[in-house]
């Protein structure tokens, strides 16, 4: 029962991250893209949670937290991008 | 045009520690567990990464002075170190030695020659992604 329940979960997951991966490719502006990003990270963050709940074991776990780090630091890289235009600062223009 | 991101920078200051405490613990569990010198490394230098698109360049060499060239060419001479340590007693090329200790606070426990090797790679990779990153940010 509880496997079923996880299974179906699993798959509405999947087909959310299709429905994005649609956005990331159509999307009509950057900002469109840059948050159908990181909803795909927020996604397969919560789909290796529940594949680790599926297969009974915890070695998942430091990989969705490492995904997680990873997908802030892109998110925060790319907004940057978009309001700034350039993304590490030299420190000596003001 | 100067921005002043106050969410950012104070998310930042907590979430740095988050990350480099994570790399740590990723490079210490390297063994028997996933992880290691390479995965660390990789984690400690978004973690710097994090710092220099908050803050600027000039501000984290000041915050943290360190020169990535040195990092880089102790970390190769650790991991080479290492792996020719035991051409000199007469073994195999990269030979692993390993044994138990009883270390005070944390019992007994099992230190291996490979954690010098991993640490090599650790500084490598850490002064690699550092030196690359900001020479790509650096310019004009």
């Amino acid at each position: 029962m509880m496997n079923n329940f996880i299974l179906f979960l699993i798959i509405l997951i999947a087909l959310a991250l299709v429905a994005l991966i649609y956005r990331l490719i159509k999307g009509p502006t950057v900002p469109d893209r840059v948050i159908a990003l990181d909803s795909i990270g927020v996604s397969i963050i919560a789909l290796v949670g529940l594949f680790s709940i599926y297969v009974k074991t915890s070695f998942y776990m430091e990989v969705a937290l490492l995904l997680a780090i990873l997908s802030f630091i892109g998110t925060i890289a790319f907004s940057k991008f978009i309001e700034k235009g350039e993304i590490i600062d030299r420190g000596d223009s003001d | 045009m100067k921005m002043n991101n106050v969410i950012l920078k104070t998310t930042v200051q907590v979430s740095f520690f988050i990350i480099f405490l994570f790399s740590i613990h990723i490079f210490l569990a390297g063994h028997f567990a996933p992880g290691g010198g390479f995965v660390g490394g990789l984690l400690t230098a978004s973690a710097l990464v994090l710092l220099l698109l908050t803050y600027d360049i000039k501000t984290v060499q000041k915050l943290l002075p360190i020169n990535y060239m040195m990092m880089t060419a102790v970390g190769l001479a650790l991991a080479l170190g290492t792996a020719s340590i035991s051409v000199f007693f007469g073994d195999a090329f990269f030979k692993h030695y390993f044994s138990h200790f009883e270390i005070p606070l944390l019992g007994n426990t099992e230190l291996h020659t490979a954690m010098l090797f991993d640490s090599g790679v650790y500084l490598v990779v850490v002064g690699v992604t550092m030196i690359i990153i900001q020479s790509i940010g650096g310019d004009e």
